[in-house]
């Protein structure tokens, strides 16, 4: 299974859970790395719209989800390759293309000083709740986003619980005493 | 008897209300007339075309000034928002103009959560985001923590895994068959489409032990074997399913008012369904046959011999037929599935992963490990991020893990697909009638559960 060959590539040059295909396979203009078997893009944060549009002109048609991993407590290997600075925050975002019948992820960097990614509403349409919804609980903007509002937490909602500094909490249980019988 | 003149008078003033008759046009003044006639607003075609064109409209009149447009709030308690849905429809009129979706009213925080249970309780945490279709949820987490995994799943558990999913999309299906009927006033159909779903959760219950939740496909195979007697349980469900398909053929389908309610309604094209990322149903409406189980087969799907139902217009009436005849093709291939079903294992063999059988606790040290590992700390996924996908009843449903090499995932985010097909109903009510927006809404069949996560 393909799931067996990172562990084998791990031990072999070093990289955790990350395989290069023997001669690079490029597309829009970035290295294709294998996670998996499943092939994912590394652009930097500030091109991710060129890269996502110049992309759907290659046929990935669709967006299929926008969403994020805060890496605040992660304590094993980030499985990045070189090159690629880790950040706090990484924005995911996936597309797939009916044509090769292949998805395709995109890991963009994202750092905890300035969580602002470009949206991507003007090429997909469909990304725009998603955005809302990584917003709302990642606390990471999207620049030119048409409403960028919470979509699942009420408004008025103090903080982002994705984040892997919001503790899950609890609502203590209050016992209240019954009223005297009057 | 005979009444004199006098006493015809005498009636009359008794029962006389006073001056509410219609008088003479002659007597009454200018005042009366106008309230006559403005009593009743009657507007002529050409007046209404002219009231159209003036300006300050643009866009054929579907643009409208916002004083002259009303902004209803319909939910989050509607009966026909299938759950706690809130939409706020700007209207002209009766015409529908913007729309703005506003959930998380069921909001529970279930990929938080899942960050805090085992890869074996996970299940129990997805299983009730899709509430009509919880054995779809629980595949597509297995199937991701399996890829991370690395282990092969026996032949008879994904054999099984197929049995299921497919017999919880007849349901899911037939759920829609009975909120359909009712958001559009064939409310015998709720009954009829609530009495085959429940004889499939009956079949549920037998084999998992819960009619919905079921939390019965987990990483490594499924809970347990088919009960005995199963086949026979099967073949009787799908055997009586196809007459009242038919029947639902006769009530609705063929009915001239069920058409006119829903043809040419909530029209999408397959361009803005792709550019929306819908899925499912609601992208083969428009023509375009992209079904994961057959473009991207996953499980056994590829030997699998049935067709992907498409439509032609994209309205509701193509989603409805197409819903109806899945079902149909979920029955084919329910019968391949039980012709094909092989015996041997339902659960991978992999100790660090399958809690051992009872009896071997007692005579094993190391089963008894085993158990104890597995159901206190959890069995232990190697690091990595993956994302697999799934054909569920409304779309693509799709599972992003990533795991730090602890017992728990580091992130696990749900790709819902009614979350985004919630996105198409602005596009497909917009221009429409607010009577229409029912339709509408039921034909995208949301289920909030998911939607909201």
């Amino acid at each position: 299974m393909a799931a067996d060959e990172p562990a084998e590539a791990s031990t072999a040059d070093g990289a955790a859970a990350t395989e290069v295909t023997g001669p690079t396979e490029e597309l829009a203009g970035l290295p294709v790395v294998r996670s998996l078997g499943q092939r994912v893009l590394h652009p930097a944060r500030a091109e991710l719209r060129e890269v996502v549009a110049r992309l759907r002109e290659e046929g990935w048609l669709m967006c299929l989800t926008v969403t994020a991993v805060d890496y605040l407590v992660h304590d094993g290997a980030r499985s990045l390759p070189e090159g690629i600075e880790p950040e706090r925050f990484e924005v995911v975002v996936i597309l797939i293309s009916h044509a090769e019948r292949d998805r395709l992820r995109l890991r963009v960097q994202v750092p905890e000083d300035d969580p602002v990614v470009p949206s991507l509403f003007d090429v997909h349409p469909g990304s725009e709740a998603m955005e809302r919804e990584v917003f709302d609980m990642f606390g990471i903007a999207f620049d030119g986003h048409p409403d960028l509002t919470r979509i699942l937490m009420p408004e008025d909602w103090q903080g982002h619980p994705l984040r892997k500094d919001f503790a899950v909490g609890r609502i203590p249980v209050q016992f209240k005493h019954a009223h005297a019988a009057r | 008897m005979t009444t004199t003149a006098q006493q015809q008078e005498e009636l009359a003033a008794l029962t006389s209300e006073g001056g509410q008759e219609l008088g003479t046009r002659a007597m009454s003044g200018g005042v009366q007339v106008l309230r006559e006639v403005g009593s009743v607003l009657r507007l002529s075609e050409a007046e209404a075309a002219e009231l159209a064109e003036r300006p300050g409209r643009v866009d054929g009149g579907l643009e409208a000034s916002e004083d002259e447009t009303t902004i209803i709030n319909m939910g989050p308690q509607h009966p026909s928002t299938h759950g706690v849905l809130r939409l706020m429809i700007e209207l002209d009129g009766e015409q529908v103009l913007r729309t703005k979706p506003i959930i998380g009213y069921l909001h529970t925080g279930m990929e938080k959560t899942g960050e805090v249970l085992t890869y074996l309780q996970g299940p129990t945490n997805v299983t009730r985001m899709d509430y009509a279709a919880p054995l779809f949820n629980e595949l597509v987490f297995s199937l991701a923590t399996e890829a991370l995994l690395g282990i092969e799943v026996p032949e008879r558990a994904t054999w099984m895994r197929m049995l299921l999913t497919e017999l919880n999309r007849i349901s899911s299906h037939l759920l829609f068959m009975a909120t359909n009927g009712m958001d559009l006033g064939a409310v015998s159909m709720m009954i009829y489409g609530w009495r085959e779903r429940e004889e499939t959760l009956r079949f549920f219950e037998k084999v998992t032990g819960l009619r919905m939740n079921h939390n019965f496909i987990r990483p490594g195979g499924v809970a347990a074997d088919l009960p005995d007697g199963w086949r026979d349980d099967v073949l009787r469900l799908v055997d009586s399913l196809p007459p009242r398909l038919d029947e639902y053929d006769t009530l609705m389908t063929d009915q001239p008012i069920w058409r006119e309610r829903l043809q040419g309604v909530g029209a999408i094209t397959t361009e803005e369904a792709v550019a929306l990322g819908a899925t499912g149903p609601l992208l083969r409406s428009t023509g375009y046959a992209w079904d994961l189980r057959r473009t991207m087969p996953y499980l056994h799907y590829d030997e699998m011999d049935f067709d992907v139902v498409v439509g032609t217009y994209g309205d509701c009436f193509d989603r409805y037929a197409i819903r109806l005849n899945e079902i149909r093709e979920s029955i084919r291939i329910i019968h391949q599935v039980v012709d094909r079903m092989p015996p041997g294992d339902y659960r991978t063999q992999d100790k660090k992963v399958t809690p051992p059988p009872r009896a071997r606790i007692d005579e094993s040290m190391e089963a008894l490990i085993h158990h104890f590992k597995i159901f206190t700390e959890g069995f232990k996924v190697p690091e990595g991020e993956v994302y697999v996908a799934v054909e569920s009843p409304r779309g693509e449903l799709g599972c992003y893990l990533v795991s730090d090499g602890s017992s728990r995932p580091y992130r696990m985010h749900i790709r819902g697909p009614s979350f985004v097909n919630l996105q198409t109903l602005p596009h497909m009510m917009r221009g429409g009638l607010i009577a229409d927006a029912v339709a509408v809404i039921s034909s995208v069949d949301p289920i909030m559960g998911e939607v909201d996560r």
